[in-house]
C-alpha cells in the first residue's frame, strides 16, 4: 500500500514548504494544468474517492453537480471544522502536512472552476490556524497561489475562515451560513450547495482528508488509487483511535483492513488487563459494534453497513468491560443536546429528553419503562429533521440499548452502576 | 471604543477576503468579532455595537450571531481560561477527576472565575485530541495527557 495521506508524517518539519517540496510536493500541479477541469473531475470519479467527512459520497460526482457557466462565482469550502467526538484525523493533517491540503485545494478548485476557496477551520484550532496561514503565505510567495499560477492562466486565492465554537457548523450548509456571518443553522435541502451555496453561488464543501487525497490521485492516476482498498471503498483512509488501547493515535490503512487487526497492530492492542466490550467505529454518531462484531468487520463502507453501522469520519472509540455504557451514552447524549441548533423540535426536544432519561438512569432513578421510552423517542427522531444531528444520537441510542440491554436493565434494577458493586 | 491602528489594518485585510457589498461585510462578522475579543477581552454589548457600526449591520443581528457561538465570551474571563474536555474519550481517561481536582485546587466550580481574576474554569466538548486525553485548552494552547493530579498540578504551577 502507498501512503497517500501520511507519507510525510515522519518528517518533523513537513509543514514547511521546502521540506514538502523535497518530498515531491506540488508536483501534481504541472499535470493538473495539462488537464481540462472536466478531465480532473473524471479522474477523481474513476478513482472512486468518497468523501471522508462522514457521509462517504463520491467526491467526483459531487463536483459534477456544479453547473458550468452559471454566470456566477463558484466556491470551494474545505471543511476543517472537525468536531465529531472521537475524531482527530483532520487536525493531524493540518498540523503535519498543511501544504498537502493547499495542493489538494488547488486541485479541487481548478476542477470546479473556482477562483476563491475558503478553508473553514475550527475556532479552537489556534496552532493549526497559524501553521496553515504560514503555509498559505509560503505557497503564495512561490506563486502556487494567486494570479496565473505557474503560468497556467489559472487564478486562485485561498483564505482561511475561523469558526467560533459550534459542532453544528461542520454540517455543510451550516458551515456556509457560518461563513456568511450568520448563526450556524443547517439549511433545508434542496437547493443543494452545488446549485445554491455560499453567497448564493454554486459551492462544493469537502472534508480536509478528502482534499488531501487529491494530489496523489492526480499525480499517480486514478488507477493507482483504485487499486487500493475494496470494490466500493477505494484507497486508504485515516482512522483516529482513542480509548483504552496501548497506542492511541492517527493511522492510515488501506480500506478493507480488519478492525480487529487494526486494534492489535496499529493501536497496539488493549491495555493490560482490559477486555473489549465494544467499538464505536466512525465517530460518536455511529452505532456501536459489540465485541463479536468487532471480530468480523472490516474498515470500509460496505462492511460497516452490513453490521448496521457506518464508517463515518473514522473516529474509532474503544470501550472496555470496565466502563459503564449508561454513562458513555449519557455523555454522548449531553453532547448532542448541547450542540443541537434548535431549529427542529424532534431534535431540540428529543436530544434533551434522551439526555435527561439517561442521566436519571445513571443516578439510580431509572424506571423499567425507560428503555422502551428511549427507543420510542429515538424512532421519532430519525429522519424527521433538517440535518442528521438528531439521528446522530438516536441511532447510537438504539444500538447501545438493543446490543447491551442487560447492562442498562441491571443499572435500573440495582439503582446504581453495576460496575461499582464489587 | 476603537480598534488599534494595527487592528484597523487587519479589518481592511479581512474585508478583502470576501465579496464586495453587503454579503461580504456580513461574512466578515466572525473574524471581526474575534479580533474585537482579542483586543477588548470579551464581546460586550458595546463591542457588538462598535462592530455593527463598522460593518453597517444592525447591532441586534450581531447579538443574535455572537450568542450562538461558544467561543465568544459574553462576559470577562480570567487571565487563564482552563477549558476541560469532558467528552467520552477524555472521560475514559479520567477527565472528570481532572476537572474535580481543578475545582478543588482553584476553589471554584466549573463556569466560575477565581476572585483574583486569574483563572476561569469551563467544561467543553470534544477538542479533537481524543487520543491523548484528558485534554485542557488553556487560552489558545492545548495541553494533553493530563491524567494524573500531578500533571494537573504541574500545569497550574507553570501558569502561576
Ligand atoms: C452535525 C454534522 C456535523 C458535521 N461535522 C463535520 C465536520 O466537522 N467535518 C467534516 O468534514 N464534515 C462534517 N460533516 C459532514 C458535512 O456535512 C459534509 O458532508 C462534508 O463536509 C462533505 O465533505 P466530503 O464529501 O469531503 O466528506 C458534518 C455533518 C453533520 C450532519
Ligand atoms: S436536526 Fe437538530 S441540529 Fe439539525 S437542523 Fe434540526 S435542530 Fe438543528
Ligand atoms: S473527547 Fe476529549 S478531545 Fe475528544
Amino acid at each position: 500500500m502507498d501512503l497517500v495521506l501520511t507519507k510525510n508524517f515522519d518528517l518533523p518539519d513537513a509543514f514547511s514548504l521546502p521540506v514538502y517540496e523535497g518530498r515531491g510536493g506540488y508536483s501534481s500541479l504541472k499535470k493538473l494544468f495539462s488537464l481540462k477541469p472536466d478531465e480532473v473531475i473524471e479522474e477523481v470519479k474513476k478513482s472512486g474517492l468518497r468523501g471522508r467527512g462522514g457521509a462517504g459520497f463520491s467526491a467526483g460526482m459531487k463536483w459534477g453537480f456544479i453547473p458550468k457557466n452559471s454566470g456566477k462565482e463558484t466556491y470551494l469550502c474545505v471543511n476543517a471544522d472537525e468536531g465529531e467526538p472521537g475524531t482527530f484525523k483532520d487536525r493531524a493533517l493540518l498540523l503535519k502536512d498543511p501544504h498537502r491540503l493547499i495542493e489538494g485545494t488547488i486541485i479541487g478548485s481548478y476542477a470546479i472552476g473556482c477562483h476563491t476557496a475558503y478553508i473553514y477551520i475550527r475556532g479552537e484550532f489556534f496552532r493549526e490556524y497559524k501553521i496553515l496561514e504560514q503555509a498559505l503565505s509560503e505557497a503564495k510567495a512561490k506563486r502556487y497561489l494567486g494570479e496565473n499560477i505557474l503560468g497556467s492562466g489559472y487564478d486562485l486565492e485561498i483564505y482561511t475562515h475561523r469558526g467560533a465554537g459550534g459542532y453544528i457548523c461542520g454540517e455543510e450548509t451550516a458551515l456556509i451560513e457560518s461563513l456568511e456571518g450568520k448563526r450556524g443553522y443547517p439549511r433545508i435541502k434542496p437547493p443543494f450547495p452545488a446549485i445554491q451555496g455560499l453567497f448564493g453561488c454554486p459551492t462544493a464543501v469537502n472534508n480536509v482528508e478528502t482534499v488531501c487525497a487529491l494530489p496523489y490521485i492526480i499525480e499517480k492516476g486514478a488507477g493507482a488509487y483504485k487499486k487500493m482498498g475494496t470494490e466500493k471503498s477505494s484507497g486508504t483512509k485515516l482512522f483516529s483511535i482513542s480509548g483504552p488501547v496501548n497506542q492511541p493515535g492517527v493511522y492510515e490503512v488501506e480500506m478493507g483492513f480488519p478492525l480487529r487487526k487494526f486494534l492489535q497492530e496499529q493501536a497496539g492492542g488493549l491495555r493490560p488487563g482490559k477486555i473489549l466490550k465494544g467499538v464505536i467505529p466512525g465517530g460518536s454518531s455511529m452505532p456501536i459494534l459489540n465485541a463479536e462484531e468487532v471480530e468480523q468487520v472490516t474498515l470500509d463502507y460496505e462492511s460497516m453497513n452490513k453490521f448496521g453501522t457506518f464508517l463515518g469520519s473514522g473516529g474509532v472509540i474503544v470501550i472496555d468491560e470496565d466502563y459503564c455504557l449508561v454513562k458513555a451514552l449519557r455523555i454522548l447524549a449531553r453532547f448532542y443536546a448541547h450542540e443541537s441548533c434548535g431549529q427542529c423540535s424532534p431534535c431540540r426536544e428529543g436530544t434533551g429528553w434522551v439526555h435527561k432519561i439517561l442521566k436519571r438512569i445513571e443516578e439510580g432513578e431509572g424506571k423499567a419503562s425507560d428503555l422502551d421510552l428511549l427507543l420510542d423517542i429515538s424512532d421519532n427522531m430519525i429522519g424527521q429533521t433538517i440535518c442528521v444531528l438528531a439521528d446522530s444520537i438516536a441511532m447510537p441510542t438504539k444500538a447501545f440499548i438493543t446490543k447491551f440491554r442487560k447492562e442498562f436493565e441491571d443499572h435500573i434494577s440495582l439503582k446504581k452502576c453495576p460496575k461499582t458493586i464489587a | 471604543m476603537e480598534f488599534t491602528p494595527e487592528n484597523k489594518k487587519k479589518v481592511s485585510e479581512i474585508l478583502k477576503r470576501y465579496p464586495e457589498g453587503k454579503v461580504g461585510r456580513q461574512a466578515a462578522l466572525l473574524p471581526l468579532l474575534r479580533l474585537a475579543q482579542e483586543q477588548f477581552g470579551f464581546v460586550s454589548e458595546e463591542v457588538m455595537t462598535y462592530v455593527a457600526s463598522i460593518l453597517d449591520i444592525p447591532p441586534a443581528q450581531i447579538y443574535g450571531v455572537a450568542t450562538f457561538y461558544t467561543l465568544f465570551n459574553k462576559k470577562p474571563v480570567g487571565k487563564y481560561h482552563l477549558q476541560v474536555c469532558t467528552n467520552l474519550s477524555c472521560c475514559m481517561e479520567g477527565a472528570e477527576e481532572t476537572l474535580s481536582h481543578l475545582e478543588k485546587r482553584l476553589c471554584i466550580r466549573s463556569g466560575e472565575t477565581t476572585p483574583d481574576g486569574k483563572f476561569t474554569l469551563s467544561e467543553v466538548e470534544c477538542l479533537a485530541a481524543c487520543g491523548s486525553g484528558p485534554v485542557i485548552q488553556v487560552n489558545e494552547e492545548y495541553h494533553e495527557d493530563l491524567k494524573t493530579t500531578e500533571n494537573v498540578d504541574r500545569l497550574l504551577e507553570r501558569l502561576k
